[in-house]
């Protein structure tokens, strides 16, 4: 029995880690491209990604996860995006939104002067970004950051709404057949790898420790 | 060497500076006094591009720019003539004070980076901070940061340092390291200008004073002369404030 259940609850982790890894491979660099617009000197470019954050923060995920699913296909007759798909999707666009805002903290927070001191040497802006200042948003972000991956790896339970067979999922569905164990058993799961992000992001602190 | 013809910079309605010019040959080192909110800042700001001047001339080694619009290539050239040292030592946070030095050598000069390595080592030398290489300036003290900013902005042989304040934000103990250097700088003919609070280095070092006062020149002239005589009542005020002896 437990090895049976082990290997289901161990199916629906694959998903969870599917979700949560591809929704990182994505938002991560797409809410660098929203900080930027967000910072934008364009005025109605920035108030446009602003609202866009706007909404998409201030409204729940699952509901953005059943409106890209349904909504396609209610509004316009689409065919319906497969469920894995569409959950990544909102995944995505939900995430890197709040990406977005701990990127433009992190580099605000980069005082002026490392620009103008970059600048009077004689480098592009792009050099004074990439060499200068990255390494010292990523220092930055790196608290936030780590708050958000793990808030991620819960997020995913979210996803059971149009049926992803996630983790939740199949420990749920021993229910039926009068056993709880199997619930306590996922919690397992999440307590075990929001361990290793911890570490993980522990480890980054420590590596970029040099440098205040 | 360089002049400043009539630039005038505004913030909104404030008025930072009203129709400056100034005057500087190869190898003077020139002070700028006075109190603070009188544009003396802004004005070496708007000299190396950091802030927008809305309107003046630069000549600079005989060729003419305008300050109202000036070219991103003509700005780039201009800046690699130029170093600024700053207020606040502006080192990079994440760079050891070798790669402090090197960086601007490697990426604004396009120097190899062996040759660069070589460079910032005679410079960290000149400033006595051989030793402080590897450190990060967060290892390091207030005065041996502004050294370092030193070493950074003499590796690029500019033909003037622009410094801002280069003491200001030192314990008193540590503006005489940071002076020290600058003043065997000024030696060497270094071509200096010189945003300052500290009267005996102005006295001391420079050849030139230029005192200002709500964005304007009030006066200016040789270093001992106006010392020792100044023409207006208002800068023998300010010099009596300074040093009250």
């Amino acid at each position: 029995m437990l090895l049976d259940v082990t290997l289901s609850l161990l199916e629906g982790f694959g998903t969870t880690l599917e979700l949560f890894l591809l929704t990182l491979l994505f938002a991560m660099p797409l809410g660098l491209v929203i900080s930027f617009g967000s910072m934008s000197r364009f005025a109605p470019l920035r108030w446009l990604v602003q609202t866009v954050v706007w909404v998409v923060r201030g409204s729940p995920l699952l509901l953005q996860v059943l409106i890209i699913f349904y909504g396609p296909g209610l509004l316009f007759g689409l065919p319906l995006l497969p469920r894995f798909w569409a959950a990544l999707l909102a995944f995505v666009i939900n995430y890197a939104c709040y990406f977005s805002e701990i990127y433009r903290g992190g580099i605000q927070s980069v005082s002026r002067g490392q620009y103008e001191a970059g600048q009077v040497l004689g480098m592009t802006k792009g050099q004074i970004f990439f060499k200068v200042v990255l390494l010292q948003v990523i220092k930055r972000i790196i608290p936030p950051m780590g708050n958000e991956w793990i808030t991620l790896v819960k997020d995913t339970a979210l996803v059971r709404v149009i049926s992803v067979y996630e983790i939740i999922w199949m420990g749920e569905s021993y229910i039926k057949k009068g056993l709880i164990w199997p619930l306590f058993y996922t919690m397992v799961f999440y307590l075990l790898f929001n361990g290793l992000l911890t570490i993980f992001f522990g480890w980054l602190e420590k590596k970029l420790d040099y440098f205040k | 060497m360089l002049e400043v013809k009539n630039i005038r910079k505004s913030f909104g309605s404030l008025e930072v500076l009203r129709d400056v010019s100034l005057e500087v040959d190869k190898g003077d080192v020139v002070a700028i006094l006075g109190p603070s909110g009188s544009g003396k800042t802004t004005l070496l700001r708007c000299m190396n591009f950091l802030e927008q001047a809305d309107s003046g001339e630069l000549v600079f080694d005989g060729e003419h720019f305008s300050f109202g619009h000036v070219s991103k290539r003509d700005m780039h050239r201009l800046r690699k003539k130029t170093a600024f040292v700053f207020q606040n030592y502006n080192l990079f946070r994440n760079k050891t004070a070798l790669e402090n030095v090197t960086e601007g050598l490697i990426l604004g000069r396009k120097i190899p980076k062996a040759q660069a390595v070589t460079i910032a080592r005679q410079a960290l030398e000149k400033v006595g901070l051989s030793d402080r290489e590897g450190h990060y300036p967060d290892q390091l003290s207030g005065g041996q940061q502004q050294r370092v900013a030193i070493a950074r902005a003499i590796a690029t042989e500019p033909e003037i340092i622009y410094f801002d304040e280069p003491t200001s934000a030192l314990d008193p103990e540590l503006t005489g390291e940071v002076l020290g250097v600058m003043r065997q700088l000024a030696r060497e003919g270094m071509t200096m200008l010189v945003v300052t609070h500290e009267l005996a280095f102005a006295r001391g070092a420079s050849n030139k004073v230029i005192f200002m006062e709500q964005g304007a020149v009030v006066e200016a002239g040789d270093a001992p002369s106006f010392f020792r005589q100044p023409r207006l009542a208002r800068t023998r005020a300010f010099l009596q404030t300074l040093d009250p002896a």
